[in-house]
């Protein structure tokens, strides 16, 4: 068996590079990180890698590009199959891509809007976010993790988001514990976990990053 | 043991006409259930209490929302038959990305085509016209995204075809001068009866599309 050749364009801070660190870490597969500079200047490789959106991660395997962490996430399940981080049952596997679709489409933007905005549209934020992490500790339920007893698929798709939430916290007022602890509890979970601990970015470097994105938008 | 097979679903939704074809080509026989959106069924709303969206398929009273979910799961349960997604994972991530592009970016400009005016519907245009050649160069030569077969790419495009009389007569353009390859890919898959029969009538459409328009007042 030849040698494969991964590579993954990243950004330090990005939960949805994250996503395909910690796939590759739980499949055990070797790779090369290649950070890209996203504010000064996308390289050659990414523009190229990815003509639609420009935008990482991109996981390059033998050199083939693959776009859209989610979508990569399944490939890297597909190419190094064990151990699954889907089920095997196509019920549930059509139950673990509603929920990853699900947090793609609410968590991310319903998380900014809560650092991103002030007064009035804050308090809306807020009670917005807590109401989707509401309906996804609804989906959570008494397991220790969104498939059951084992960490997968959608632990993978939304962990990673959670390393914006110390920020979301400071700058919504808020604490997520005090609305969801079930929701904090499966964070804490996962966070023990050595895949997810050795990639997620020092909480305290992912609120510097915040804040200047806030200097940015003009909202400090 | 007989599968129950129901699906949720509103006429004239492409959405909903992915999982038709998907089970058309299958040859899975279902129980369609056309759902009116003002007045949602408590099958609806107990089967899909999170988006409270059609389409919605019933497999043995279980179900699974989001028509590309569904259309796979269809392909995973009915695997002897007609493969939507490829074997091989690096065309299927092929497969997954460009059907995520017709679903992150058609809809949206496409409903700014019919629901605007002026300059907005100028800018519509021209950014929908801008995706379908983006969608037209993937297609190249192939007769289908995914080569010689018909797959999950064209099953979540195709749908959109028998809007394209109400986007046209609406937006006052041609998608064929403009489009002419995707027009011709739309009519090799019009030649299959999966989706001649799961596609909606360009005209009821367009009589849909009006009614909207007058509700919201801009007729």
């Amino acid at each position: 068996m030849s040698t494969d050749e991964v590579v993954l364009l990243d950004f330090w801070v990005s939960p949805f590079c994250l996503r395909a660190k910690i796939a590759l870490a739980e499949k055990g597969v070797a790779f090369v990180e290649q950070e890209e500079d996203l504010f000064g200047g996308k390289s050659e490789l990414l523009l190229k890698s990815n003509p639609v959106y420009q935008k990482v991660p991109v996981l390059l395997h033998n050199g083939k590009p693959m776009c859209e962490s989610t979508i990569i996430v399944h490939y890297i399940d597909e190419t190094w199959p064990s151990p699954p981080l889907l089920p095997t049952c196509p019920y549930e596997r059509a139950r673990a891509r509603f929920w990853a679709d699900f947090i793609d489409k609410k968590v991310f933007e319903a998380g900014g809007k809560t650092w991103q905005s002030k007064g009035e549209e804050k308090e809306v934020a807020k009670k917005e976010f807590l109401e989707i992490l509401k309906v996804l500790e609804g989906a959570l339920g008494e397991k220790d993790y969104f498939g059951g007893d084992s960490f997968g698929f959608v632990d993978i798709i939304a962990i990673p988001l959670t390393s914006w939430f110390d920020s979301c916290e400071k700058f919504g007022l808020f604490k997520i514990e005090e609305h969801c602890p079930k929701f904090s509890a499966w964070m804490k979970r996962c966070l023990k976990r050595e895949t997810v601990a050795k990639v997620l970015p020092n909480p305290e470097k992912v609120l510097e990053f915040v804040t200047s994105m806030r200097k940015m938008h003009g909202v400090e | 043991m007989a599968d129950e097979v129901i699906l949720l679903d509103f006429w004239p939704s492409m959405f909903g006409m992915r999982v038709r074809i998907a089970l058309a080509e299958k040859g899975i026989e279902y129980q369609y259930r056309e759902e009116d959106l003002m007045n949602k069924s408590p099958l609806l709303l107990k089967m899909n209490p999170v988006h409270k969206k059609i389409p919605v398929l019933i497999h043995n009273g279980k179900p699974v929302c989001e028509s590309l979910i569904a259309v796979e799961y269809i392909d995973e349960v009915w695997k002897d038959k007609a493969q939507i997604l490829p074997s091989d994972p690096y065309q299927r991530a092929q497969a997954r990305f460009w059907a995520d592009y017709v679903d992150k970016k058609v809809n949206a400009v496409a409903r700014n085509v019919w629901a605007t005016k002026g300059e907005e519907q100028e800018a519509a245009k021209k950014e929908f016209i801008e995706i379908l050649k983006v969608l037209e160069g993937e297609l190249g030569d192939k007769p289908y995204f995914g080569g010689e077969t018909f797959g999950l790419t064209d099953i979540s495009l195709i749908g959109y075809y028998c809007w394209f009389y109400a986007y046209e007569t609406f937006g006052i353009f041609s998608i064929e001068s403009e489009c002419p390859k995707l027009i011709a890919w739309a009519k090799r898959c019009m030649e299959k009866e999966s989706v001649s029969k799961s596609l909606a009538d360009p005209h009821k459409v367009y009589d849909f599309v009006l009614g909207m328009k007058k509700r919201h007042g801009q007729e």
